[in-house]
């Protein structure tokens, strides 16, 4: 196989070959980082350095020719701007953290890395929405990014660099965080495969926060399998770095979907399972190229033996405002830290110390990220707490509370990830309550911290990708995957690539 | 219940924001709209129930974790301040704020 064929091959085939020597790391890292500059009018990287990045595929490479064999070894991939690394500037997307540089790797990426994890090989920093607030990408403070699918569209956000990467396979995995659909919503805009684990299953130490009680890491590939692949080095406790990740061991979710392929080739490898349709996912909100295109993947489903049940999830709608409270209101406080002294933009006149934080702030931060910390700061402020964070959590409960009622008729809840495709750059960047409405199919699990997947389902209007959501029960992981790999077995919807790229 | 420019001043204030004039009539105006839409949640009867800060709480009592009082880290000092915008002599600098 030649060299320019790399970029097509999975990350299973990746480490396949590399775990064979048929090919180095140094020079799949090096065929992946000329990638990268050939696409880079994509605008899905923020930093490369190709120094760098060979140095952790020599790395990887001397593990390999060491005897070690190890299911990521060599393998490269890209992280999003919002995961501190030491090797590379973090800029969360915003220009508070020009230049800034991290003592310290977060956890998710020490875990993945060479130095002391799974030994894959970093190419560098992935565009995405400044701290990771908006739904197209265009809330970057460095530049947009592009769909590779149609260069005058948005990839989704708030991952969007690391949609874009991988449709483009400018990288044959990156990580992403979700805290309303972030993984969830661009994967499906582009046309991939992410999943959101359940809130507490990676850490989020090192993370750059937004809101804590949502935000949440996980991978973005082209395949379940490849995301099962990853998910099992990224997942597991981190006991003394965050406090609220959960005490349960990562999984070794790959090893399952491969005995399953080998298993069930040619039957109804999904009998038995029901899938759950809520009805408020499939209203007059959704638009109907996206529905049909949903409903045709479901129909797959029923042919792998499948069962599809109807469920209700009442609060689908109030999802928007709870979320528009929390989100924000535990951002404002996260944001605080900004305060030009210790790190991030300082202004270069001001009069007094207050003056200087204002001014530092105010010139740092974006237009969308100014607004959310204004809606927190008001929601949690003397007077208001109770009318609004606090009623806003009281719902958030029940619409956890549905889900579990729900999931008494139902093993998995499907439905659309996003109401549209991907919208034209510029279409909706002064609006933020219509930014807001299109994150309905999402922020419901994030609330209640369920896990997430988005799985290619086929194309809409434009010819753009459409995702199908699949959500499962807390912890259920493995089933999700699991449950995407059999389609992904049984069609070819995210084998298909953008042409031109 | 609609927000005025003088609650625009004293939240932006609070946050340590500096909005310029023009900045104020916009954000007032988008804010009011995206309280339109948290006015929804008033309709919801939340009596009786507690407020969920940890999602998996849902399913029982989520354990805080205590860990051993012990120190682990080591003394990183040059390397967390090469990010900041002023340092002198290992200490941050800002401006006076006692006379």
């Amino acid at each position: 196989m030649s060299h320019t064929d790399l970029h097509d091959l999975s990350v299973a085939q990746l480490a396949a070959k590399l775990a064979a020597r048929e090919v180095s790391s140094v020079e799949v890292t090096q065929h992946f980082l000329g990638r990268i500059r050939q696409h880079d009018s994509l605008g899905a990287f923020l930093a490369t350095d190709a120094e760098i990045s060979l140095a952790q595929a020599r790395a990887a490479d001397a593990r390999l020719a060491a005897g070690e064999r190890t299911p990521l070894l060599g393998v490269p991939l890209a992280h999003k701007d919002i995961f501190v690394t030491r090797d590379f500037p973090t800029t969360a997307g915003s220009k508070m953290l020009e230049n800034y540089r991290s003592p310290f790797d977060a956890t998710v990426v020490a875990r993945l890395g060479v130095s002391s994890g799974a030994g894959m090989v970093s190419l560098g920093k992935l565009n995405c929405d400044e701290f990771a607030m908006g739904s197209g990408n265009d809330n970057s403070a460095w530049k947009p990014v592009q769909n590779p699918w149609d260069t005058t569209r948005v990839p989704g956000g708030s991952s969007g660099g690391s949609a874009a990467a991988v449709a483009a396979r400018l990288v044959p995995a990156a990580t992403g965080t979700d805290t309303g659909g972030s993984i969830r919503q661009p994967a499906a805009l582009t046309g991939i495969t992410g999943i959101k684990p359940t809130y507490g299953r990676c850490s989020r130490y090192g993370m750059v926060a937004f809101a804590s009680s949502l935000d949440q890491a996980g991978p973005m590939a082209r395949s379940a399998l490849d995301c099962a692949l990853l998910l099992s080095s990224m997942a597991g406790p981190d006991p003394d770095r965050d406090s609220t990740s959960l005490d349960l061991p990562a999984l070794d979710y790959a090893t399952d979907l491969i005995a399953a392929s080998a298993a069930t080739t040619g039957t109804t490898p999904l009998k038995g399972l029901k899938i759950g349709l809520p009805t408020q996912f499939f209203g007059a909100g959704c638009s109907a190229d996206v529905l049909k295109t949903v409903r045709g993947a479901l129909a797959e489903f029923e042919k792998l033996g499948a069962t599809l049940v109807d469920v209700s999830l009442p609060l689908t709608e109030l999802s928007i405002p709870v979320y528009y409270v929390i989100a924000p209101a535990e951002a404002s406080s996260n944001l605080s830290r900004f305060d030009g002294v210790r790190y991030g933009h300082r202004a270069a006149a001001y009069t007094d110390l207050t003056d200087m934080y204002k001014k530092s702030r105010s010139e740092g931060f974006g237009d969308e990220v100014t607004r959310r910390i204004m809606i927190g700061t008001y929601v949690l402020s003397h007077g208001y707490y109770d009318a609004y964070y606090l009623k806003a959590q009281k719902i958030r409960r029940l619409i956890a509370e549905d889900f579990q009622k729900a999931f008494a008729q139902c093993d998995i809840i499907a439905g659309p990830v996003s109401p549209t495709v991907a919208w034209k750059i510029g279409e909706k960047s002064d609006d933020p309550v219509a930014n807001y409405l299109a994150d309905i199919y999402t922020l419901s699990s994030s609330l209640a911290g369920l896990p997430g997947m988005s799985v290619p389902a086929g194309f809409g209007e434009g010819g753009m990708p459409v995702g199908l959501q699949l959500i499962g029960n807390y912890f259920k992981e493995a089933q999700l995957l699991g449950t995407a790999h059999q389609f992904q077995l049984a069609t070819d919807w995210h084998l298909r690539r953008p042409t031109g790229i | 219940m609609a927000l005025t420019s003088q609650d625009i001043s004293r939240v932006a204030n609070l946050a340590r924001l500096e909005l310029r004039p023009d900045e104020t009539e916009h954000t007032l105006r988008q804010l009011n709209g995206f309280f339109a839409l948290v006015e929804q949640m008033d309709a919801v009867n939340t009596e009786g129930v507690e407020p969920l800060a940890h999602p998996a709480a849902v399913l029982g009592q989520v354990a805080l974790r205590l860990r051993d009082d012990v120190v682990t880290e080591t003394n990183q000092r040059e390397e967390s301040q090469k990010s900041a915008p002023a340092v002198e002599r290992g200490l941050f600098l800002v401006p006076k704020v006692i006379e």
